[in-house]
């Protein structure tokens, strides 16, 4: 009746294993192959699906080619926008400031991104809105700027939104370095500007690398700051993909883009993890 | 560079004060404070689809998250008995849960079961003795799922790190000292890896709670908190939308600092014995 000690070990493997495997093929894998099934398949007169083996979805695909450049320009550029805010935010927590203040003051940085995007992403529908911003310029005699619903108004919103997930990762890569490195150069003569661009910078570049690979893969899927904040102007993918199944109804086509997103977004990762490896030693990046 | 970063901090708070400073705003206006009220709170919470929606959101948070809680958990301890190759495989699936955008997972949610619910509701109905045979269609259910689909990989992720850093000596110990397997992992492994479960537990119920764009896709007629924000918003902007605003923020700093808290704990110990 004794199982033997190896078969008894992999069957309580599988059985701790099995819940999660199950969900991850009937909401992860399953879900993805009907997608796919769809992106090849007609769409119906009345707004269905007719079962089908055609590229004219993904053939159609120029037809929201401003959805793509509008994702493919503003997502980097969100990103380089973070990194470039983020960067000095990071070297000031890491190198610059006091210990006793430090672990407050990463806090004060990580606590925004856990909180509603949506509720943050109002905050500056708010600020940029007719009343808001552009009303006390008018009072300065600067009237008739409008904000709200350009592309300024979405890369605000990026940065407010994405900031800390790119800050954290530099944090977390200048915070390791060895001090006496920069001790070091110090005594070797070297300004500080030349022991930043040629010892810090380096290596911290494991960082910079971690952080703008997230930002830009999570901006390339990001629907609700293009939403409230281009209002329909300004949109990315993701409001394309809304549009499509929620308001026009057409699935297969919707099913071809959100393909296509996941295309582009392995894309991106792979040329993020390309670039990495030339950065040996990257470290997971805690997030809270 | 004290001063650009203490305008970053500005630039982080500010917009967040500005919208809990105008809840409490007694006038209608969301650019001119006309003095302190709550009625905008009193206003929000007595409405009875605000109310809805907030219920639901609970429910589906905290069911989403006990669920990824425990079966990200039994993942977790399953991946490190797992040989080489079936660990990559659920690597790379819950990698792959984390990075494929929230607006994707939605929608493929929502493909997948609107082609399921099309065979099962009229086959269903084909073979249903009475008159009113029960239909599948989205809801509860439907969010929840999803939503522990990315919950759970991230209480997988943080369980791993945790056990990662657990020290194997004593594990050992404990056999050596007679203890059966369940019996370690009550008494050994459970405790010390009981932080982490929680904190996964809060993070999933804080991500659920907040998703608004999966929810967007599988909630059927439902409405859950974010969705009804969002669509208030698209209404127009009043200090309601801000008492609600303030509300769901305070709830996710609860939580949050929560979670931190529990992973602090206990400052993890480098692995000792033998891997």
């Amino acid at each position: 009746m004794a199982l033997q000690a190896g078969t008894r070990r992999s069957l309580v493997t599988a059985g701790l294993a099995a819940p999660a495997a199950l969900w991850l093929l009937g909401f992860l894998v399953l879900p993805f192959l009907a997608m796919l099934v769809f992106a090849f398949g007609q769409r119906a007169p009345e707004g269905g699906y007719l079962p089908a083996f055609t590229f004219e979805q993904f053939l159609n695909l120029p037809a929201r080619a401003t959805a793509f450049a509008n994702t493919l320009m503003l997502a980097p550029v969100g990103a380089m926008l973070c990194l470039v805010v983020g960067y000095p935010v990071a070297y000031y927590l890491a190198i610059r400031a006091e210990p006793r203040h430090r672990l407050l003051l990463v806090s004060l940085i990580v606590v925004p991104f856990w909180t509603s995007l949506l509720v943050r992403t109002y905050a500056w529908m708010y600020i940029l809105g007719s009343r808001g911003l552009p009303n006390l310029l008018d009072m300065i005699g600067l009237p008739d700027i409008r904000m709200l619903n350009t592309p300024g108004a979405v890369l605000v919103g990026i940065v407010y939104g994405y900031l800390p997930l790119m800050i954290m990762p530099i944090y977390v890569s200048l915070e390791k370095l060895d001090r006496r490195l920069l001790d070091a150069s110090a005594d070797l003569g070297a300004r500080p500007l030349s022991t930043f661009i040629g010892v810090t910078l380096p290596l911290s570049m494991p960082g910079v690398m971690t952080g703008t690979a997230l930002v830009t893969i999570l901006l390339l899927g990001e629907y609700l700051i293009p939403q409230l904040l281009g209002g329909g102007k300004v949109f990315f993918i993701g409001n394309a993909l809304v549009d499509l199944f929620l308001q026009s109804r057409n699935w297969p086509f919707g099913s071809a883009i959100a393909v296509t997103l996941v295309v582009v977004v392995v894309v991106v990762l792979a040329i993020a993890m390309r670039i990495a490896w030339r950065f040996a030693g990257t470290r997971r990046v805690d997030l809270v | 560079m004290r001063a650009l970063v203490f305008a970053v901090y500005l630039f982080l708070y500010a917009p967040i004060a500005l919208v809990v400073l105008f809840s409490f705003n007694a006038g209608r206006s969301a650019s001119e404070f006309t003095g302190f009220s709550l009625a905008w709170y009193s206003k929000a919470f007595s409405n009875t689809f605000l109310i809805q929606a907030l219920v639901n959101s609970l429910v589906i948070a905290t069911i989403s998250a006990a669920l990824a809680a425990v079966v990200g958990t039994m993942a977790a301890l399953a991946i490190e008995r797992m040989g080489p190759r079936m660990r990559t495989i659920f690597d790379a699936l819950f990698a792959a849960a984390i990075v494929v955008p929230g607006v994707v997972i939605g929608i493929a949610t929502l493909v997948a079961l609107a082609a399921v619910f099309s065979v099962i509701n009229p086959a269903v109905a084909s073979i249903w003795p009475g008159d009113r045979p029960p239909q599948f269609r989205l809801g509860y259910a439907s969010i929840i799922a999803a939503h522990g689909l990315f919950s759970m990989a991230v209480v997988t992720m943080i369980v791993r790190a945790r056990i990662a850093s657990l020290g194997r000596d004593i594990v050992e110990a404990s056999s050596d000292l007679y203890a059966t397997p369940l019996g370690t992992f009550r008494q050994i492994v459970l405790p010390q890896i009981m932080p982490s479960i929680l904190a996964g537990f809060l993070l999933a119920f804080t991500f659920s709670f907040d998703d608004f764009i999966v929810a967007f896709f599988v909630a059927g007629s439902n409405t859950t908190l974010p969705i009804y924000v969002f669509a208030s918003i698209r209404r127009g902007v009043t200090p309601e939308i801000n008492a609600v605003a303030t509300s769901v923020l305070v709830a996710s700093l609860v939580l949050i600092f929560a979670a931190r808290l529990l992973m602090r704990e206990k400052k993890p110990r480098k692995a000792g014995g033998v891997e």
